[in-house]
């Protein structure tokens, strides 16, 4: 390996560049799918290439290639330079890194249980179990258990020294009931909606998830769905799950403090950042209630890793303090700007694309309430669960999301399920409304696996702790 | 990798596999992309790969394995991986049969400069739109693309379909302090797209878009531009176009076929084969892609199949299957509107008031049935009062009914444009409908 590393490095030197890195990856995948008592999927796959980063003339390039032999790295990197060239032709200024350490280290998830040794006769069983008591319930049109699991061995090298071997493996499954009636449509998941949730575990993690144990609950809430009463249209208390609020810190705080967006190089395609350099340090993003970090050491959460695709060490910071923003997410390249060093948040989906600015795990640090004593605490509210749609400006300052199930609360207790439930609001002045976070008992990390960015389009997986929050005075049931 | 070249890769992997029957589909493409953003190129890449997908069917069992190398040892161990895991599985009695060998007709949207583009030309088309934007004291950002991919799929059946094409494609917001313009273009021959005409369009957006000002959330007539309509008909596509949402019962075709749900002015279909369109004439099963009307004149007229989800109906593919390990079901990719008889200036001329909403942004769906889908306005959102653009405005979220609009339609272009639809290209006109729900204003 090191001498295809040494190749391409070399060549980009000759070629004139004044920093190279290389990333060579070889991934495998798996995913399981079993729908209304039949395997709807079982596919497999493995994907091997690099990708040669290269700053010339002040300038960046990149190219990739499936093909891993010393000619086409060869020939990549020289594309690279290239492609340096011609970026440089419209450059106003030359790029600079901050400072990284050279390092050569190596880096395993920490796995108790290899995913990929595990039989798929078993792994079909153990969805099975789960799906077919969805299926018991006759209102489930569509009942669904599915798995996936990644195993990526990557080695990065570049001209500063650093060279680092990493494997990550990562775990998931979900379970999904969907019931139809009288042309209504409801559905639930477990236990988060859109993929199930994800960690860098390895099966003991799918084992933890206990699909068996909530198949049933999940089934039995879609069909009540169907009669329940649709959410008031209303201004109010509301109770986000922490699935729900993982999805809040990801849109309205995650996304907004990637630096890369704050200095406008997504403008074009996911927008820009209300978080503008002159908030760094005073703005208050939130109540004092509010402390969110990123940490991309949490062992076996889903944004955990050792290093990041820059090479530089895998990092925990607070971004908002006490309410008050303190950082951002930064790169190499961006992070000079706030006078800083990169806090390792460059990350890359596969080989073939260039490393962004991605979110590690971005948390909500706990409270002390627990979910029963905030329901209790509530006058009048409601209990939102489980994200069904998600939108949010360009700014990531006006946002609307939808749940798959709500609760009423009056007077301290739940009163009755809602559907079609929904709330919007204001990023800052939703924030500013947290007046209560339940504890570490209910914080869960909620694994992200389908986090879009960048042209092409790339998809990180990211983590978000989470346990139940409330925010006081938010609009609940947009209507058409 | 000429097509002649993926063919042999195809027969050559149909002849390793000792499965009931067998499936390949694999790709070969280059895509190369220069972005830019404050004026200046701050990412550009090129990427080669390849993408092989054997399905492998063991007594109805199925597997499907994927690998991104076509060498004759990685093809032969993907095929006994794919029959490994089908014969690992469990039996999907709904199977039937893979498609049978059909027809292809052949489209010409392989062009040599197009394959041939470099990053020099790319760098060079981007500094034209660059110094326009910088004449104005503007800010440029976007992304231009261009690339080439083979794409293949045969089967044991005696099925083959092979074809190559490029595509070239610009976008590119334009940002003022206070404001921004948004334009694209794209097309399968990439000297047709004329950067100085896309840089000018955003350019007089974003001036003219600058010190916006609010207005009260509620319910206007609006004036939805290309790009916007392809936000709103692709929603539609993804939640409700396609058999299986359909067959599930989760569709709002699935009680409605033959019904009237939209205005009679509106027909939308999907035709890959249209000479406009950029994509495959094939679908991921190398099926033919069919013309597949949706909405004729305002009445629900028809889904589209794969081949598993027609064989549930006793029905033929309509040349509309995704990938195999998509777990969607079928859908169009080509969509188009059907152009109406206004010119766009008629449009804004016999508006007394509307909001014109260049594209719009986030757009996600709230009810699979009732086709609620949110989202915000973007890039361009302008008041017209008694036939005139007047003011720009703040960006606004809607919250609105697709069906709904589609239903309010009062004025459909003549000139379609061809734009980013979800997962391809669609060809839509600008359209006017009225009561289109904004649902919250913002003040920035």
């Amino acid at each position: 390996m090191k001498l295809l590393t040494d190749t391409a490095l070399n060549a980009a030197e000759v070629k004139g560049a004044t920093y190279a890195d290389i990333r060579i990856i070889n991934s495998q995948s798996q995913s399981l799918a079993i729908k209304n008592g039949q395997v709807e999927d079982i596919t497999a796959g493995k994907s091997s290439g690099f990708g040669v980063r290269v700053i010339l003339n002040g300038s960046w390039g990149f190219a990739s290639s499936n093909k891993l032999d010393e000619n086409e790295i060869e020939r990549v990197a020289t594309l690279a330079c290239d492609i340096a060239t011609a970026s440089s032709k419209l450059k106003i200024k030359d790029i600079e890194l901050s400072t990284a350490p050279k390092i050569e280290a190596d880096y395993i998830s920490p796995v108790i249980t290899d995913p990929f040794r595990i039989s798929i006769e078993d792994k079909i069983a153990h969805l099975q179990k789960a799906e077919s008591l969805i299926r018991k319930n006759k209102a489930i049109k569509v009942s669904t258990a599915h798995m996936g699991f990644y195993k990526t061995n990557k080695t990065f090298a570049s001209t500063q020294g650093s060279y680092i071997n990493q494997e990550i493996i990562e775990s998931g499954a979900g379970i999904d009931a969907i019931a139809v009636r009288d042309g209504m449509v409801q559905n639930r998941s477990y236990p988060n909606s859109h993929s199930g949730n994800f960690a860098t575990r390895g099966y003991e993690f799918i084992e933890s998830l206990e699909l068996e144990a909530n198949a049933q609950r999940i089934a039995e809430e879609a069909e009540a769905l169907l009669t329940a009463d649709v959410c008031p249209t209303m201004d109010t208390d509301i109770i986000l799950s922490g699935n729900q609020l993982a999805l809040q810190i990801h849109e309205s705080l995650g996304h907004p403090a990637e630096l890369d967006r704050v200095l406008g190089m997504e403008t074009s395609y996911a927008g820009t950042s209300f978080l503008t350099l002159d908030k760094l340090g005073k703005y208050r993003y939130g109540s004092d209630k509010v402390n969110i970090y990123a940490d991309a050491t949490i062992p076996g959460a889903l944004g955990s890793f050792g290093y990041d695709d820059e090479g530089v060490p895998a990092q925990s910071f607070d971004l908002v303090k006490e309410g008050i923003l303190v950082d951002y997410l930064t790169s190499r390249e961006t992070a000079p700007v706030i006078g800083k060093d990169s806090n390792g948040t460059m990350r890359a989906d596969g080989w073939q694309n260039l490393p962004l600015v991605r979110m590690t795990n971005i948390s909500l640090k706990p409270g002390d309430y627990s979910l029963e004593e905030l329901i209790a605490d509530t006058k009048e509210g409601v209990l939102l669960d489980t994200n069904k749609s998600w939108s949010i400006d360009d700014k990531r300052l006006n946002f609307q999301f939808a749940t798959e199930i709500g609760w009423l609360i009056k007077n301290g207790k739940k009163v009755k399920m809602l559907r079609d439930c929904n709330y919007h609001g204001i990023t800052p002045v939703f924030w500013n409304n947290l007046d209560a976070i339940c504890g570490q008992e209910e914080w869960i990390v909620w694994g992200v696996p389908n986090c879009g960015k960048g042209e092409p389009s790339q998809i990180a997986h990211v983590g978000h702790g989470a346990s139940p929050a409330r925010f006081m005075n938010v609009k609940v049931g947009v209507k058409p | 990798m000429s097509e002649k070249l993926l063919s042999a890769k195809l027969e050559e992997a149909l002849s390793y596999s000792k499965a009931d029957q067998t499936e390949v589909m694999a790709f070969n493409y280059q895509s190369n992309l220069t972005r830019f953003a404050g004026n200046t190129i701050h990412q550009n890449m090129s990427e080669t790969n390849n993408q092989l997908l054997v399905k492998a069917i063991v007594d109805k069992k199925i597997g499907v394995y994927s690998a991104n190398s076509m060498d004759s040892k990685t093809i032969k161990e993907a095929v006994e991986k794919a029959y490994q895991i089908a014969a690992s599985s469990v039996a999907k009695e709904d199977f039937v049969s893979l498609p049978e060998p059909n027809s292809i007709q052949k489209v010409e949207r392989f062009f040599q400069n197009t394959a041939d583009f470099l990053p020099e030309e790319r760098a060079e088309e981007v500094a034209k739109l660059i110094s326009k934007a910088k004449r104005n004291n503007l800010q440029a950002a976007g992304a231009y693309q261009t690339g080439w991919v083979t794409l293949g799929v045969a089967n044991s059946l005696g099925l083959l379909s092979v074809q190559s094409q490029t595509e070239g494609s610009v976008n590119t917001v334009i940002t003022s302090y206070t404001s921004s313009g948004f334009a694209s273009a794209r097309n399968v021959d990439v000297s047709k797209i004329d950067i100085e005409d896309i840089a000018g369009i955003a350019i007089n957006k974003a001036l003219s878009s600058q010190n916006p000002i609010e207005v009260e959330a509620g319910h206007y007539d609006v004036i939805l531009e290309p790009q916007a309509v392809a936000e709103m008909i692709g929603i539609l596509a993804y939640c409700g176009l396609g058999s299986q949402e359909t067959q599930e019962g989760r569709s709002f075709m699935s009680t409605n076929i033959g019904k009237q749900i939209a205005d009679r002015s509106v027909s939308l279909l999907d035709d890959a084969l249209n000479p406009k369109m950029t994509g495959f004439s094939f679908d991921f099963e190398g099926v033919a892609k069919q013309k597949v009307c949706f909405i004729d004149k305002g009445m629900a007229k028809n889904v589209v199949y794969d081949t598993f989800s027609a064989n549930k109906e006793g029905k033929k593919s309509t040349g509309h299957a995704l990938p195999p390990a998509s777990k969607h079901g079928p859908m169009p990719l080509n969509l188009i509107l059907k152009p109406g008889q206004k010119t766009y200036d008629d449009l804004i001329r016999e508006t007394k008031k509307a909001v014109l909403v260049t594209r719009f942004h986030y757009t996600n769906i709230e009810d699979p049935v009732q086709t609620i889908f949110t989202g915000m306005t973007r890039d361009g959102t302008f008041l017209i009062e008694n036939g005139k653009i007047t003011k720009s405005l703040k960006n606004m979220r809607f919250t609105q009914s697709i069906l709904g609009a589609l239903s309010n339609t009062i004025g459909i272009t003549n000139k379609q444009q061809l734009v980013e639809g979800m997962g391809g290209s669609y060809l839509c006109p600008a359209i006017a409908v009225k009561n289109f729900n904004f649902s919250s204003l913002t003040k920035f």
